[in-house]
């Protein structure tokens, strides 16, 4: 393919990164607006930054999605590892067919069916079982699990679909027992993808909205919520502040996780 | 002849394949013999490796290394290694520890490790790379350490998928002595597995001609080549004339043919004792038959055409050559002189002609 | 591999059950709720509707169902998150395409950042995107307030809270999902495809439209799929973008469930809007698996 970009082209392209970034740079350049009102501009200031540090309830959902991210992001990790590596690896066993079904299900599930679903199983275990009593953090991690080892086991699968299988079956063959193999060849082979697999469980449980309202009690409230329910009020400058911080942490974590992946993929590359 | 390898009545089929993989193959490999199978893909050569190795389960039949039966024996705990067609070097470790991987996994003691690996890298000429990783490499050089990380641990049987597919064509003659010599060095029992016939005839000492999960054909390299037991193995190794004939006449080790084909007798030397008219197949290599623009009363064995087509290939020429019948025939003619301007063109009439020797009948 | 030791293959079972048994529990078995849920009736109490089986008898009704039927709200806000959804796929596409097609012709060494650039809000809140918006459109939004600076406009438009601001909605959060896959059939293309219809006498856009347009067709259905199956089921856009006029089906299952409380009704609006989706969501499973066969 000829590498010149027909001036269409473009033209085209302009518009569309203008149309994915304009929004977002408004929301960055308006956190540091002097004003209470978040559309006119009114001089450089940080002041949102401080209040926003200071709102308790913003402060405290943040800590709990946090939380919730960093053991849903653990959990998906480990539950969708374990499922992609036996949709790439393991071609035959009872019921197989309907596992590869199942493990895209909430791939394709309209999140509002995921939450209800899910909801109403944890309602019908505590009536059969009494467990969870009531809904919060560890009923959201339970369903954010589900959620996010979908995504990680595409990720995963897709790395050992592309990892060369004479890898390991050299290691089986240089007496290393399956258990080891996995530990010392399969494992440091595929890390990028482990790594960019939890960045990807941890931002879908952080960002989630509408799984956690449906799964949570009045226990938990995440960050999601706080912010949703503050739209729905009204625009608000700590919401800008607060929106420019999670796309710094945003973006850095994608670079890192980007640089990683080419550095592997570089000293991969046979 | 203590055979170290055994397989009786191998057979592996694939679920929801057609054909049988491996369809009952026995075979005896003696310790320090390089053991070819040869075949075209599909034909259950990789297959019958990745038994060998421990990566496939035989459906029936025994695999037996030293009379002890490999069946329930998985790929780690078998006294057996494999050079890998990719070679399946560990990206992520250098060559030295691509080298001592198997020998820390057999807990040998460090010093122990050091030294072997270290003498298996100068034995392989890559005693200065052990830092490197795989992905610094050339070609052959990453084909070395697989040879080497296979052999530090001296297995009773090494295993070579397409050991040199992967390499290019220069490189690759070079290092068919280079790999023989090793093996003899070594004195470990080698079985490899390819599809390219030069390679198999040029460093082993028995061949196993597979074809559909069977074998064809077992033999020393000459004799597959020379007296290929049927069609399939005359044709896979190299090219080969073939005549349609009929017993007209038999004398002691001579069978006197005739072939409508060839529009003219045609004699072979044969023990056999067969019956007037008894159909049997004349093969004869293209590199054996003479040609010439005038016919040499000396031929048993004579016949003309014209000139079809010629292929100048440098040290040889391949000439086809149409018959009264029809039928074309293939010689190669050795380019003995530096005459530039071939004296052969299109159409010219031509005389062949072989001695009774160089023809063998086929039994199939 | 067939030859492995009993504690290999008790792991083998650990390593396939853990996940399988997790998806059975929290994916399965509450779709299967769902479907019982939404034909019982609705109740006073934790929970908010009657049991299934009650004195040995089967309590099922199919009331829930005759009630969608009854009241065309539901009608109407299936047919509009089936609308919008398909415009939106429309939209994204006219966007997403150029976009690809331009990252996948520009020079080598910008591809990787232009693809990273089109994640990178992907990645970033989904929330706070489409606040975003809310701040550009609303009546003395940005926009507005550009519009009336430049003296364009005298009165500020109504950008929000209609179908509008519900479409650039929906396209601009989709927008990345949509690239990636028309990237990635893009980029597989073999240039010398082009190279042979431009020797054979095809002008750039014939080209365009005989051999890669047609060739790209995979990465349009996925995408294509890929957005529209979630965008059905979208709550926060006609949320916080959309008028009373603009009801999406998500937005009434979450009402009638956080605010009717009607538990029955939501799952059977659950129901309903899976049957409609289920053929797209077979034909996205088939594409996300692909590879795999």
């Amino acid at each position: 393919m000829s590498n010149r970009l027909s001036p269409f082209l473009a033209v085209m392209m302009a518009l569309g990164f203008a149309f994915l970034y304009g929004p977002i740079a408004s929301v960055i350049v308006y956190s540091f607006n002097a004003s209470r009102l978040v559309t006119v501009w009114a001089g450089f200031s940080v002041r949102w930054y401080g209040e926003l540090f200071a709102n308790e309830q913003i402060m405290r959902a943040a800590l709990t999605s946090f939380e919730i991210a960093l053991m849903s992001a653990t959990g998906a990790l480990i539950l969708g590892t374990a499922t992609g590596f036996v949709l790439s690896r393991y071609r035959r066993f009872i019921g197989r067919y309907f596992f590869g079904a199942l493990v895209t299900g909430p791939l394709v599930m309209p999140e509002v069916i995921t939450g209800l679903s899910l909801l109403l199983l944890f309602v019908a275990m505590e009536q059969l079982f009494g467990w969870p009593r009531g809904r919060g953090i560890s009923t959201i991690v339970i369903a954010h699990i589900t959620l996010g080892m979908a995504y990680v086991s595409v990720v995963i699968e897709a790395r050992l679909s592309a990892f060369d299988r004479s890898l390991e079956e050299a290691a089986l063959d240089l007496g290393a027992r399956p258990w080891k193999v996995f530990a010392v060849i399969t494992l440091p082979l595929i890390a990028p993808a482990l790594v960019a697999g939890w960045l990807l469980a941890f931002t879908l449980s952080f960002d989630d909205l509408v799984i956690a309202s449906f799964t949570t009690g009045p226990s938990a409230t995440t960050l999601p919520m706080v912010i949703f329910s503050s739209v729905r009020l009204g625009l608000s400058p700590q919401i800008n502040a607060l929106a420019t911080i999670l796309l710094v942490v945003v973006a850095a974590f994608i670079l890192i996780s980007a640089r990683l992946v080419a550095r592997t993929r570089r000293s991969a590359g046979s | 002849m203590a055979a170290t390898i055994a397989l009786e009545g191998v057979v592996k089929r694939y679920p929801g394949a057609v054909t049988t993989a491996v369809d009952g193959i026995s075979l005896d490999i003696a310790a320090g013999e390089f053991f070819a199978l040869l075949g075209p893909s599909g034909c259950g050569k990789t297959t019958l490796l990745r038994m060998l190795a421990g990566f496939e389960r035989p459906d029936q039949g025994r695999i037996r290394i030293d009379g002890q039966d490999m069946q329930d024996v998985p790929p780690y705990a078998r006294p057996v290694n494999m050079m890998f067609q990719s070679y399946a070097l560990f990206p992520h470790m250098t060559v030295f520890d691509n080298v001592a991987f198997g020998l820390r996994q057999a807990k040998r003691p460090n010093d122990e490790i050091a030294a072997r690996t270290t003498a298996m890298l100068d034995l392989v000429k890559l005693g200065a790379l052990g830092k490197r990783k795989p992905g610094q490499l050339s070609g052959g050089e990453k084909q070395r350490v697989a040879l080497a990380r296979a052999l530090v641990n001296e297995p009773k049987l090494l295993l070579l998928d397409e050991p040199l597919t992967a390499l290019d064509r220069k490189l690759r003659e070079e290092t068919r002595f280079e790999l023989v010599r090793i093996q003899q060095r070594v004195g470990i029992t080698f079985l490899m597995v390819t599809h390219d016939q030069e390679e198999a005839m040029s460093m082993a000492t028995r061949i196993a001609v597979m074809d559909k999960g069977r074998i064809s054909q077992l033999g020393a390299p000459d004799e597959v080549y020379e007296r290929p037991a049927n069609r399939f193995v005359a044709g896979f190794l190299g090219s080969i004339n073939l005549f349609e004939a009929q017993v007209r006449a038999t004398a002691p080790g001579v069978l006197m043919l005739e072939s409508a084909e060839a529009n003219a007798p045609l004699s072979v030397a044969d023990p056999r004792d067969l019956a007037m008219g008894t159909p049997i197949t004349l093969a004869i290599r293209p590199e054996k038959i003479a040609l010439g623009t005038q016919r040499d009363p000396q031929w048993v064995n004579a016949l003309t055409g014209i000139v079809h087509g010629v292929a100048y290939r440098g040290e040889a020429s391949d000439v086809e050559v149409a018959l009264a019948s029809g039928k074309i025939v293939r010689v190669t003619a050795a380019n003995r002189d530096r005459r530039v301007g071939n004296a052969l063109t299109v159409g010219q009439k031509v005389f062949l002609g072989w001695p009774r020797e160089a023809a063998t009948v086929l039994a199939s | 591999m067939n030859t492995l030791t009993r504690g290999d293959r008790w792991r083998r079972r650990a390593v396939i059950w853990l996940p399988y048994g997790w998806l059975l529990l929290f994916f399965l078995v509450p779709c299967l709720i769902v479907l019982k849920i939404s034909l019982a009736d609705q109740a006073m109490g934790i929970p908010p509707y009657t049991p299934l089986i009650a004195d040995g008898q089967i309590q099922a009704s199919i009331a829930n169902y005759q009630f969608l039927t009854s009241d065309s709200l539901y009608f109407f806000a299936y047919g509009n998150a089936l609308l919008f959804s398909a415009g939106a796929t429309l939209g994204c596409l006219l966007i997403g395409y150029p976009l690809a097609y331009g990252i996948v012709r520009a020079p080598l060494a910008w591809r990787n950042a232009l693809l990273l650039l089109v994640i990178l809000p992907f990645w970033s809140s989904f929330l706070i995107r489409v606040y975003a918006w809310v701040g550009l459109l609303k009546g003395n939004g940005l926009v507005n307030n550009f519009l009336i600076n430049i003296g364009l406009i005298h009165e500020p438009l109504a950008l929000i809270n209609n179908a509008f601001a519900v479409y650039v909605g929906l396209i601009y959060s989709y927008l990345p999902y949509m690239v990636l896959p028309l990237y990635a059939t893009l980029e597989k293309l073999d240039p010398a495809l082009l190279e042979a219809a431009s020797d054979l006498g095809c002008r750039p856009a014939q080209a365009f439209w005989r051999v890669t347009f047609p060739l790209s067709w995979p990465g349009v259905v996925a995408g294509s799929l890929l957005v529209f199956i979630p965008m059905c089921g979208e709550f926060i856009i006609p949320d916080l973008l959309g008028g009373p006029d603009n009801l999406m089906i998500g937005k009434v299952l979450w009402d009638e469930f956080f605010n009717n409380r009607d538990w029955p009704v939501a799952s059977a609006v659950a129901v309903v809007m899976l049957v409609l989706l289920v053929v797209p969501m077979g034909f996205l499973r088939r594409f996300l698996t692909s590879d795999r066969a």
